[in-house]
């Protein structure tokens, strides 16, 4: 679900292929029938946007049938747990949790606390345990204050344990609901709940695979929760064949945020010191530190990783040069960093592995954005449209900009390919794989590292005799790599041994984050990585054939953290160690040799014995229990409710997409409460079912790729051979909304938003269906958003149509739903263009 | 089993190899075309245009000069008997996707009998001693006939340039021990290459396999030597007829009969000579 992996994956989708070969069933649900569902057992078409009624009605399938694989539920989950009498569900509140906050459209979530929590936040944690701000949901994680959970009930029938919150609350999704949201029949939904359900348990397994078609919702990250929830309550997690598998949007996105780009997260998933309540390095650790679990160990972590960036000038008197860390204020994130250009209030911006004109939501909006800056850097194969925008676009053909108004100075780099450069991919399975160079970059093609490391040399030589205490943070970091060949080529090896870390008095590579120490004698650029380069050699560069290894391959890359293959995997043994079934023994206790061991290395504290129980003192790693898998938790358990770590509720709820033409079926809100918007005149909101003037826009859209494009195009519609496959922007409409509309095949359509206008040749097809969703028909149509006014395969944009609307937790925009219209023929020139757009808009009343 | 054509192996001796092939399973195909693009690059093979054709996601169109792969996708409402007509379909606002995709990777057949090599008066076209059949480029004059011979309509003159191209079957890379370009890149493995013979066994047993999980459509095509082409040197496994993906249902070699039409022309020619003789001996 949420992923179409044969056309965006199709290197991966090759072991779904022989999964199938062995038996193995696949279902695809998805709302259009593409390579994916031509190749799997059962094509289920459901409306964009409506997933978590979908995933929510399988909830409710388990728990209404008694379905769940009640000894890992009871063991491994917090389905026990007694939550706060302050919580209010959406069942009490019509759609709302409680600690709504209507003027800040956001959640406190001081109710969502387990029963016992609220005493101990009383006695003095309550900010040592309680992120806030735009560290509140980090991807860190969640928080509790302690780990004991004194308030439980076994039997699991307490009304306020979350088994019964949890039963209550998706009691609503039945299969009539389901068919009523979706627009899916009942009987096929009720096919695929029971397919899981009889492939889950002791003897079997299943996974879930998605990708941004699940994470690009406003209500993206709950999406996500619901397939964790349902894993959880059949046993699907920490077992072999089961899962949720994040298919990532191109290669080493997950790297990205392990290592982030990303301006909330230090390396490993520490949090960006928050400017108010982590002064110190004493208050952040205390802040981040949990009572159990590896998270117990995070002075380590940052200790190590200050002393990889500040080497020698980190000492215990200036806290490691915490404070050469930069600190948050809010939020950075893309589209904020975008309103504020809008505003004037961002000088210069670095581009580099992207575009955004073409790629991300509002093209229009992000190159009127652009022509506020100062200076752009761009650094790409090609002159992509963000490099170009200044020249070539729909603004400049419409009059509204000209060229030589606009002040930003655009620097172009040429970028080499990977095939140029070495370096590693983490995808993903969090699995390392080192490329090395074949070639040597053509002409004035540089790497990232080689830019970074080059531009960063030449800032700190310019910045050397200053006594500036703002330059110190640069002057002090670690800086120096061997370089090689005449370009000085940055040694990639020398980058990773950084990260994995050294002891600071002998320069020896450190085995593993175990390892790491608080007080300055250990360096590691990012925890998680710790061991991938153990004993001085590269981990990720073993390449031997899985023919000749076990069938867990360990010796294929290195995955992180310590090689492990499958996260949580001691909860593929029972509570007293021995495996769940024979057929699926994965990693157990073994009794001889008194430790945990398997066919992976054992997520585990290795001689930790099943039936320890901690005592008072202890922290960390060793105050978890021998029985609870969930070593990153605090109380090492699954969560099936999330007391924290989330910004729009601890269990998922249905809400339509920011932009729907039907209201909720569920729940008096219709849209997410906490959802990100930024509203504004270059940021319209469509009228959605309920508002006046809604059926101006009365089809439902989804972006999407395809196996013959990447992304905004950059590595692919420069290229003849990629190009010829797919050369024009197209639009994929039913047979009915063609005849609906007049539309022809291989002719030409515009579509139209309040954001923009764009033309598309039609491709008319079967694979798209109207759906009877709430007793009306819904056309959706199909917009790939590969195209731009550059390369050798040009074409619309498909994101001039998207509004920037955003899940809160993360920031990411909804581009698989939202609405327009569709008419027949090709879309105005110039500035009739625009006046198009503005007759929509005032039609909608948006104007 | 025959496999020999006229002159491999026999022509070749010693240095004879074991006849080469592909086995296209297209019941695993996802349609990425990454053996379009792989043929292309390999081979040099120029773009040839930027058209969208509006029939699927088939904008290659069909085999030809510049197209030495071509992926057809076939859209039909009709389910694959595995997948079967979905519970709950039918009706108004059919939700149903009872339909089917096929996915099909075409290619050269290297016939057993290939009539492009028959007609061939120059030799540009030969058969190699892995018994595939190849276009000499440098031989090659642009004459054409071949084209028309070629019952699929593999075979085509490149415009600009006049000579015939088609697929190679990598050549090139099979000298040195690789395998051909297309199923190198291939990640599904619909594309199988190997000896030809270890591939009917594989071949054989996938259809089986596919039987007996319900996908009684699947078949084999040009696996057989009694066909009308003495048997295809790159075969496929397919799910419905050949004319569903535009392929000749019953492909026959044009110039099978050459040697017969020889002989009887010859005899004709013999037994009017003969009568001539007989006139001349009888005045």
């Amino acid at each position: 679900m949420g992923s179409n992996m044969a056309e965006n994956h199709p290197v991966g989708f090759q072991w779904v292929m022989e999964a199938k070969l062995r038996g193995a069933r696949v279902i695809h649900v998805d709302p259009r029938f593409t390579r994916t569902s031509a190749v799997a057992d059962r094509h289920v078409a459901l409306r964009a946007g409506s997933d978590i009624a979908f995933l929510g009605g399988v909830i409710n399938y388990i728990l209404s049938n008694e379905r769940e694989f009640r000894d890992y539920v009871l063991a491994y989950t917090n389905a026990s747990t007694i939550v706060s009498d302050d919580f209010r569900d959406t069942e009490d509140l019509d759609g709302l949790f409680s600690g709504y906050d209507q003027a800040t459209a956001s959640y406190d979530n001081s109710s969502w606390q387990y029963k016992e929590m609220e005493a101990s936040a009383a006695v003095g944690h309550q900010e040592a345990g309680a992120p806030s701000g735009e560290q509140a949901h980090g991807a860190h994680g969640g928080r509790l204050h302690q780990r004991d959970r004194s308030a439980v009930d076994d039997s699991l029938e307490d009304p306020r344990c979350v088994f019964q919150i949890l039963k209550r609350h998706y009691s609503r999704y039945t299969p009539e609901k389901v068919e009523e949201i979706c627009g899916v029949p009942r009987a096929q939904f009720l096919e695929v709940a029971e397919a899981l359900c009889q492939n889950s348990g002791r003897e079997r397994t299943s996974a879930f695979c998605y990708a941004v078609g699940w994470t690009q919702h406003t209500v993206g990250v709950q999406y996500i929760r619901t397939a964790a929830v349902i894993q959880l309550l059949l046993g699907n997690i920490g077992r072999p064949g089961g899962g949720i598998l994040a298919l990532r949007g191109h290669a080493s996105i997950q790297g990205s945020t392990d290592i982030p780009t990303l301006f909330n997260i230090l390396p490993g998933y520490l949090p960006m010191p928050d400017a108010q309540k982590h002064p110190t390095l004493e208050r952040y650790i205390e802040a981040n530190t949990t009572p159990a679990g590896f998270w117990g160990n995070t002075d380590t972590y940052i200790v190590s990783l200050l002393k990889a960036w500040f080497g020698e000038a980190a000492t215990a008197e200036n806290d490691y040069c915490y404070d050469h860390l930069p600190r948050i204020s809010g939020d950075h994130s893309h589209y904020s960093t975008s309103m504020d250009m809008l505003e004037g209030k961002v000088d210069g911006y670095f581009v580099m592995g992207e575009n955004p004109v073409v790629g991300t939501a509002n093209s229009r909006l992000h190159r009127l954005a652009f022509s506020r800056l100062k200076w752009m850097v761009v650094r790409d194969f090609s002159l992509i449209e963000t490099a170009t925008f200044w020249k070539q676009s729909p603004e400049i053909e419409s009059g509204e900009l000209r060229s030589q108004d606009i002040g930003t100075e655009v620097f172009f780099m040429p970028a080499a390919a990977h095939t140029e450069k070495d370096g590693s991919f983490t995808n993903t399975q969090r699995l390392l794989q080192w490329h090395h160079a074949a070639v040597a970059p053509v002409g004035d093609r540089r790497s990232e590292l080689w830019f970074m490391y080059h531009l960063g040399r030449r800032v700190r030589a310019k910045l050397a005799a200053s006594s500036d205490p703002r330059d110190r943070p640069i002057l002090d970091l670690t800086w120096e790599y061997p370089t090689d060949g005449a370009i000085e080529e940055p040694s990639a090896d020398a980058v990773l041994s950084e990260i994995n870390g050294y002891e600071v008095a002998s320069g020896k590579p450190l085995p593993s984050f175990l390892a790491l120490e608080a007080d300055g004698s250990t360096a590691c650029g990012c925890w998680i990585y710790s061991g991938v380069r153990a004993e001085g050699v590269n981990q990720a560069s073993r390449r031997k054939p899985g023919a000749e290894q076990t069938w867990v391959a360990p010796e294929w890359g290195w995955a992180w953290p310590m090689n492990r293959r499958i996260l949580y995997n001691r909860a593929s043994a029972d509570p007293h160690g021995n495996p769940w079934s024979e057929r699926k023994r994965y990693v157990w206790w073994d009794q001889d040799s008194e430790q945990w061991t398997g066919e992976d290395i054992p997520d585990f504290v290795k001689d930790m014995r099943p039936d320890y129980v901690p005592d008072e003192g202890s922290r960390g790693p060793d105050a978890l229990r021998g029985d609870e898998p969930f070593i990153m938790q605090a109380d090492g358990r699954g969560w099936l409710f999330a007391p924290s770590g989330l910004t729009d509720g601890p269990m998922s709820t249905h809400y339509e997409p920011q932009e729907s033409p039907f209201d909720n079926a569920l729940y008096g809100i219709r849209a997410n409460p906490a959802r990100q918007q930024l509203p504004g005149p270059e940021n319209l909101y469509h009228p959605s079912d309920g508002d006046a003037h809604a059926d101006v826009f009365p089809y439902v859209f989804t972006t999407y790729r395809l196996t013959e494009h990447h992304t905004a195009g950059g590595m692919s519609r420069w290229l003849p051979y990629l190009s010829e496959l797919q050369p024009e922007m197209f639009v994929e409409v039913s047979a009915e909304l063609a005849r609906e509309r007049g539309l022809e095949n291989a002719g030409w359509a515009t579509i139209i938003t309040a954001r923009g206008a764009i033309e598309a040749r039609v491709l008319v097809t079967d694979r798209v269906k109207p759906l009877r969703v709430q007793g009306r028909l819904v056309h959706q149509v199909g917009l790939p958003y590969h195209w731009g006014d550059q390369g050798y395969a040009t074409g619309d944009a498909a994101n001039e149509l998207l509004s920037i609307a955003m899940d809160s937790n993360v920031h990411i925009g909804e581009y698989k739903a939202a609405t327009c219209d569709v008419r027949p023929g090709r879309r105005p020139r110039g500035r009739a263009r625009r006046e198009l757009v503005e007759r929509y808009q005032r039609e909608a009343g948006l104007r | 089993m025959k496999l020999d054509t006229h002159v491999w192996p026999g022509n070749y001796g010693a240095e004879a190899r074991p006849r080469m092939g592909f086995f296209t399973d297209t019941s695993v195909c996802i349609g990425c075309k990454a053996c379009e693009v792989a043929c292309k690059q390999w081979n040099g093979v120029p773009e040839d245009g930027l058209d969208f054709t509006g029939n699927s996601y088939d904008n290659t169109g069909g085999l030809g000069a510049d197209s030495w792969r071509h992926v057809a996708f076939i859209e039909q409402e009709k389910p694959l008997s595995l997948q079967q007509a979905p519970p709950g379909a039918g009706g108004d606002g059919d939700n149903s996707t009872g339909m089917r995709w096929l996915m099909s990777s075409d290619v050269c057949k290297h016939c057993t009998e290939a009539a492009c090599l028959d007609v061939c008066p120059t030799g540009a076209l030969f058969r190699t001693e892995f018994g595939t059949v190849v276009v000499q480029e440098d031989v090659c004059n642009g004459c054409g006939y071949c084209i028309p011979a070629c019952p699929f309509g593999v075979i085509d003159q490149r415009k600009g340039d006049g000579r015939a191209w088609k697929c190679t079957l990598c050549y090139d890379r099979l000298q040195v021990g690789e395998e051909p370009a297309c199923a190198k890149a291939c990640p599904t493995d619909s594309i199988q290459f190997g000896e030809l013979e270890d591939l009917r066994e594989r071949a054989g047993a996938r259809v089986e396999t596919l039987h007996e999980t319900g996908v009684q459509e699947a078949r084999l095509y040009g696996e057989s030597p009694g066909d009308g082409v003495g048997g295809f040197g790159a075969f496929f496994l397919l799910l419905d007829a050949p004319e569903t993906y535009g392929l000749p249902p019953d492909p026959v070699v044009g110039t099978r009969k050459l040697g017969e039409m020889w002989r009887t022309a010859a005899l004709a020619g013999a037994t009017l000579a003969l009568g001539a003789a007989a006139a001349v001996a009888r005045r």
